[in-house]
């Protein structure tokens, strides 16, 4: 059986020649679509932080996602308008600056996180479940009757942010970021898998219990990672928003936040490279099957059926012939 | 603002709470009896509400629409309970959402490919169609108003059911102790397929019901599933009072206050910004009364357990 390090080399170096190859073929449409597994995977890395090491079952780490893209929407029209944006107390000029969107994104999908996390861990189980799924709602319904933004046209913007010394425009330049983000991503996660707030964070999903004897305590546990989950998410959703130069509350769809557990699930559940996994394998069905059949999603659905009931443990659980890290 | 005006949104959020207590009764009996988190339940909503506008739309019969409702999101009940649902009982929550999530898929992009992209159109029977005028002089839809009686019988019916029947007791026991009702020999299986095929009626004539004033179309029920989940963590898992008291706060609470925040606002701001602030308040209304009920009860009004 293949040990999981050399399967998530493996993966991670196909995505890369994927799109070098893309670059040789001249196939900008592909690096495109590698760029999307990319931001995809980075989006369920942080909701991997959560799900696989912490247990939460959080159906609503879409709104991270789409607070990440306003972030972006926001500051890039208020830059693209030359109109300061107005925060009450003070007013600050937009930015076209791809650094100072991602510190925006991720602090405020961290604040958010910090939030919901907040009420929604004061319970657990199906509870959580549901909770996070209606707060997820709450900032749906708030962007599309929020009509200064756009509502539910969602926000376009015309030329992708601009990071210092990279030419963004150039399709290969700007995957590389979102690359390199995921790589940041996957080590934040690897980093944290291993250290003792990580074990804390997966024995409290074990057992609270014994957690809280030893003198831990789970639900802050769980709040430190749910608000660093949700951060990493956000940063992908800002990602997201300059790959289509385009915001909208489709992004904060429940949907999007079970897509994201499916992706997670695909490659195995708490997996370092689960999600780079689940989001190529995602992102090619979506292409594929996509032009065959304009209903694909129904044979995604029963793929996903499967996976459930009888190959547990995702793609990356079948390569390495264990069930996971935990079951 | 009339008082007329304000008698009439009431009953709007009355039809509408009912209507959520519908799909929220039958979601909490699955949470409580089974333990189960059923996304698709909001598809079982859709697939009642196709079945009855494909019925309608063959016969012109309303009433043999509301059965077909009935009994195809029964039967879509049964199916699913059988194929699937019933291996998940054990599973872990995480498998639980990702089936059920697989299901919702299944079901929307299969209705899409049997009825196409376009929504259906139900109508208001004949009979029960235009206004009426009720004591005060308040013109209200009749069908809206027969809404609200259909479902105030059913939750006076489910009450019986589960209060005064034997299978209300199987049920009640099997939210307690399944291997003890097990033990004392009532067939779990049949009673979880029982149950899960009564949440799934419930479901479909809500669907039906709620398809003659809406359109008929595919992802309809997810809206109403996810109110119907804030619904039951404001009433508590599994208890049928809790989703009935829930339900009728969640259609007062996003009706009226569509209508009255933004008209509150204006009181003290300019009228533009008040009716910004307005609707984007009321559009997460029932959300911050979800955390209100939180942050007091975390298991909800009626909740028994965590």
């Amino acid at each position: 059986m293949i040990p999981e390090r050399a399967i998530t080399l493996a993966v991670m170096a196909g995505l890369l020649g994927v799109a070098l190859w893309a670059v040789v073929a001249d196939a900008p449409f592909t690096i495109t679509l590698a760029t999307r597994a990319a931001i995809l995977a980075l989006a369920a890395v942080g909701l991997n932080i959560a799900l696989g090491i912490g247990g939460l079952v959080s159906l609503g780490h879409a709104a991270f996602f789409g607070i990440g893209g306003y972030a972006m929407g926001i500051l890039a029209s208020h830059a693209q308008s030359y109109t300061p944006l107005d925060l009450g107390l003070m007013t600050v000029e937009g930015t076209k600056s791809m650094p100072v969107i991602w510190l925006v994104a991720v602090l405020a999908a961290a604040l958010a996180a910090l939030l919901i996390g907040a009420l929604s861990l004061r319970t657990s189980g199906v509870y959580f479940i549901m909770i996070t799924l209606a707060f997820g709602q709450m900032f749906y319904y708030f962007a599309i009757s929020w009509s200064a933004y756009g509502g539910e046209d969602g926000l376009s913007i015309y030329v992708r942010n601009g990071f210092p010394g990279l030419d963004t425009l150039d399709p290969i330049q700007f995957f590389g970021l979102c690359f390199a983000a995921l790589c940041v991503g996957m080590a934040i996660f690897a980093r944290l898998r291993g250290s003792p707030f990580g074990l804390a964070l997966n024995a409290a999903r074990q057992s609270p219990a014994r957690v809280a004897a030893v003198g831990l305590r789970p639900v802050r546990l769980r709040l430190v990672a749910f608000v660093i989950s949700g951060a990493i998410t956000g940063l992908a959703g800002a990602l997201f928003a300059d790959l289509n130069r385009f915001v909208s509350p489709t992004m904060l769809s429940w949907h999007l936040s079970g897509e994201l557990i499916v992706l997670i699930v695909i490659g195995g559940v708490g997996r370092l490279a689960g999600p780079v996994v689940g989001a190529c394998l995602f992102v090619a069905l979506e292409h594929w099957l996509g032009g065959l059949t304009e209903y694909w999603q129904v044979w995604l659905g029963a793929a996903l059926l499967g996976i459930v009931l009888f190959a547990r443990g995702g793609v990356i659980g079948l390569l390495t012939g264990k069930a996971g890290p935990h079951v | 603002m009339s008082a007329i005006l304000i008698a009439e949104q009431v009953l709007n959020g009355l039809q509408f709470g009912v209507m959520l207590f519908l799909m929220a009764a039958g979601l909490t009996l699955i949470f409580g009896v089974m333990g189960l988190i059923n996304l698709a339940h909001g598809a079982l909503y859709m697939t009642g509400a196709f079945a009855a506008a494909a019925v309608s739309a063959a016969t012109g019969s309303f009433l043999l629409a509301l059965i077909a409702a009935l009994a195809a999101a029964a039967l879509a009940g049964v199916l699913i309970e059988l194929l699937v649902i019933r291996r998940l009982y054990a599973a872990p929550h995480l498998d639980q959402v990702l089936a059920t999530f697989a299901l919702i898929l299944i079901f929307s992009e299969g209705t899409r490919w049997v009825f196409g992209s376009f929504p259906l159109y139900l109508d208001v029977p004949e009979m029960l169609s235009g206004p009426v005028t009720l004591p005060g002089g308040i013109q209200y839809p009749l069908y809206r108003l027969a809404l609200i009686g259909i479902g105030l019988a059913i939750a006076v019916g489910l009450w019986w059911l589960t209060t005064r029947t034997r299978l209300g007791i199987r049920i009640r026991a099997g939210e307690n102790d399944r291997e003890m009702i097990a033990a004392l020999g009532v067939d779990i299986s049949r009673l979880y397929t029982l149950v899960f095929a009564l949440g799934a009626a419930l479901a479909g004539l809500a669907g039906a019901l709620v398809g003659a004033i809406q359109s008929v179309q595919v992802g309809m029920g997810e809206p109403v599933l996810i109110l119907a989940f804030v619904v039951i963590v404001i009433g508590g898992i599994g208890s049928i009072r809790g989703a009935f008291i829930g339900a009728l706060l969640v259609g007062l609470t996003d009706t009226l206050g569509g209508i009255f925040l933004p008209a509150l606002f204006a009181l003290v701001m300019a009228p533009d910004a008040a009716a910004q602030a307005g609707s984007a308040l009321a559009s997460m209304a029932i959300y911050i009364l979800m955390g209100i009920v939180l942050v007091w009860r975390p298991s909800g009004l009626f909740g028994a357990r965590a």
